[in-house]
């Protein structure tokens, strides 16, 4: 049993080299020195220079707002290809993602015109009730009349529908936004980590770190469930209360997490599809490991999207969905996998 | 001890079983025959507490199992269902090591590890071991999961405590895929697993001869009822299998006793 660990052991020594990679480069490059003044005036060192405040105030938060965001979508998308035993399952294709961004979107263009009493929880509690939303309707509708068994095509089908609608919503709203940070349609529906700020971070780290340890617990129970529904019920597993908690705590991770980033799609594809080859299929080690492995990809793709266009950046979104494609396309057109 | 006291059990306003009462004892084996449709597999799923009766009551120790939580009882039962898939490519050993699953909390302890290599062996998958399972024949799955569920009953250390007392093992079609070989082998260890005098062993199979050879007691289902009950010499006979089954028997001598062929 050396191996799982020992390739658990590596991501988290590359998700650390990962984020120093990212605090140390982008629009613009802090020296070592830059980053241990910065760090040291924290703890009662000199005051900042105007560059290691940026480094503090923007810089760091979204360093390491990335890692948690890759590490949410990543342990979302494991959990949801464990219930659905399914690998094309991920929180983006089944609505969650697009209804959290509706959620949040709605939040931030009527939140200001009603002036309902807000707190720092008041846009991640809105985004999680679009993402439940919309989650559940795909559920619903996708469900075969006669059965009442939700098939993957009619789950994916269904999900592309709730997505371009809470698209086209979230286009509708933005349209008519007064909210500065409402206003780009690019910020929804292409996912960036620019806003990143310390609140945001805290509030995403307690969801995703809460929700994975959570998720944790169920491990076992989710690899009983991957012989099937009956035989897992035989193995000890109240099956309904396991979908019930695992949907939850995928919901709220991923609904949190793109409260304040938009929608990022594929890394809750690609990230169990490759960590399936280096760890194998158990839950144990495959829900540690996509935080691990959603937290270094995503962090990746934010160095090419800050990179590709110096000093300017790309949506990750866009950066994301290139690689992510295809992989996608891959694994529809393997036969292995029954739908 | 496991006892049915008149299970009914209705799917769509259809009566798949009827009035089902039967007792099962521990130590023997007892064996279900019947057509396609009789409600075999229904029969195996309301004794191994997968679905409710609508009406009757299914009782382990006299005990009504209906409300008894799923993870006491799957700590004492198991059943070895038709053509598991697998998911995901997981391997073989992890396959069996999940009927352990019900006995440790967070990781298999060094005992878990142990039967799992004693039973991998005892199935003769030892040699797959590490193999990925959606790789194996239909055969050699059904072995692979035999390991597993007698993993889950194997009789533990933590000693007899708490309900159920006895051990209990269903067998749905277990013989599906296995060539005569391992067929045989396989209700050979089925017979010595039900000899053990805390375990109730109910399954279904499809060849009478075999049946009428491992069973210490026979059911015959037809139309969701139990037709006949008994040792297999009392419920294999010319008329009943005409009946029930729709074929002529003839009944050989051989040294291995008697042996049906059917016309």
């Amino acid at each position: 049993m050396a191996r799982p660990r020992t390739t658990l052991l590596i991501l988290a020594v590359l998700s650390i080299l990962v984020l120093a990679g990212s605090i140390r480069y982008g629009a613009i490059d802090f020296s070592l020195s830059d980053i241990t003044a910065a760090l040291r005036s924290l703890v009662g060192g000199p005051e900042p220079t105007l560059d290691q405040r940026i480094f503090l105030e923007l810089r760091l938060p979204r360093a390491i707002l990335c890692l948690l965001v890759g590490a949410a979508l990543g342990v979302g998308g494991t959990l949801m290809q464990a219930l659905f035993r399914n690998p094309i399952v991920e929180p983006g294709l089944v609505g969650t993602s697009s209804g959290a961004a509706l959620g949040s979107a709605l939040f931030f263009v009527l939140g200001g015109i009603l002036d309902i009493g807000m707190s720092i929880w008041s846009l991640p509690i809105a985004a999680c009730i679009g993402g439940v939303v919309a989650t559940y309707l795909v559920f619903i509708l996708a469900r075969s009349r006669e059965d009442g068994r939700a098939s993957i095509v009619m789950l994916l089908l269904t999900g592309l529908a709730i997505n371009a609608l809470a698209l086209s919503a979230i286009g509708f709203l933005t349209y008519i936004a007064r909210d500065p940070q409402a206003r780009s349609i690019t910020f929804w529906s292409l996912g960036t980590l620019s806003g990143a700020n310390w609140k945001s971070v805290a509030i995403v780290a307690v969801s995703t770190i809460g929700g994975t340890l959570l998720a944790l617990r169920y491990a076992k129970q989710l690899n009983a469930l991957m012989i099937g529904e009956e035989e897992a019920v035989y193995l000890g597993v109240n099956v309904n209360k396991l979908k019930w908690i695992i949907l939850s705590i995928n919901v709220v991770i991923v609904a949190v997490a793109t409260a304040f980033t938009g929608v990022i799609s594929f890394i809750g594809l690609i990230v169990p599809h490759i960590l399936r080859m280096l760890l194998g299929a158990d839950n144990r080690y495959l829900i540690i490991g996509s935080a691990f492995m959603g937290a270094i990809i995503l962090s990746l793709a934010d160095l090419i999207a800050r990179f590709s266009l110096r000093p300017a950046e790309l949506p990750i979104g866009i950066v994301t969905s290139a690689v992510g494609v295809p992989v996608f396309i891959y694994l529809l057109r393997r036969r292995q996998y029954v739908f | 001890m496991l006892e049915a006291r008149d299970v009914t059990f209705t799917v769509g306003g259809r009566e798949l079983l009827s009035g089902i009462s039967a007792s099962f004892e521990p130590g023997k084996l007892h064996l279900i025959i019947g057509p396609n449709g009789a409600g075999k597999s229904t029969l195996i799923k309301q004794l191994a507490r997968l679905t409710r009766p609508m009406t009757g009551a299914v009782l382990y120790e006299e005990e009504d199992v209906a409300d008894v939580g799923e993870a006491v009882l799957a700590r004492k039962r198991a059943v070895l269902s038709q053509a598991i898939e697998v998911a995901f490519p997981l391997s073989v050993r992890e396959v069996v090591m999940m009927g352990r699953y019900p006995h440790f909390g967070g990781s298999p302890g060094p005992l878990d590890h142990k039967l799992v290599d004693q039973l991998m062996d005892f199935v003769d998958v030892t040699e797959f071991a590490s193999r990925n399972y959606q790789t194996l024949s239909g055969g050699e799955r059904q072995r692979v999961n035999f390991a597993r569920v007698l993993a889950q009953v194997w009789p533990s250390d933590h000693g007899t405590a708490g309900f159920p007392k006895c051990r209990y093992l269903f067998l749905d079609e277990p013989l599906t895929f296995l060539d005569i070989h391992h067929q045989i082998d396989f209700m050979k260890k089925v017979r010595d697993f039900a000899a053990a005098p805390d375990a109730v062993t109910i399954g279904v199979v499809h060849d009478l001869n075999l049946a009428a050879r491992f069973a210490d007691r026979l059911y015959m289902l037809k139309g969701g009822r139990i037709i006949a009950a008994g040792e297999p010499t009392q419920v294999l006979t010319a008329k009943l299998i005409r009946e029930v089954f729709s074929v002529e028997p003839q009944f050989v001598e051989t040294t291995e006793g008697i042996h049906l062929i059917f016309g």
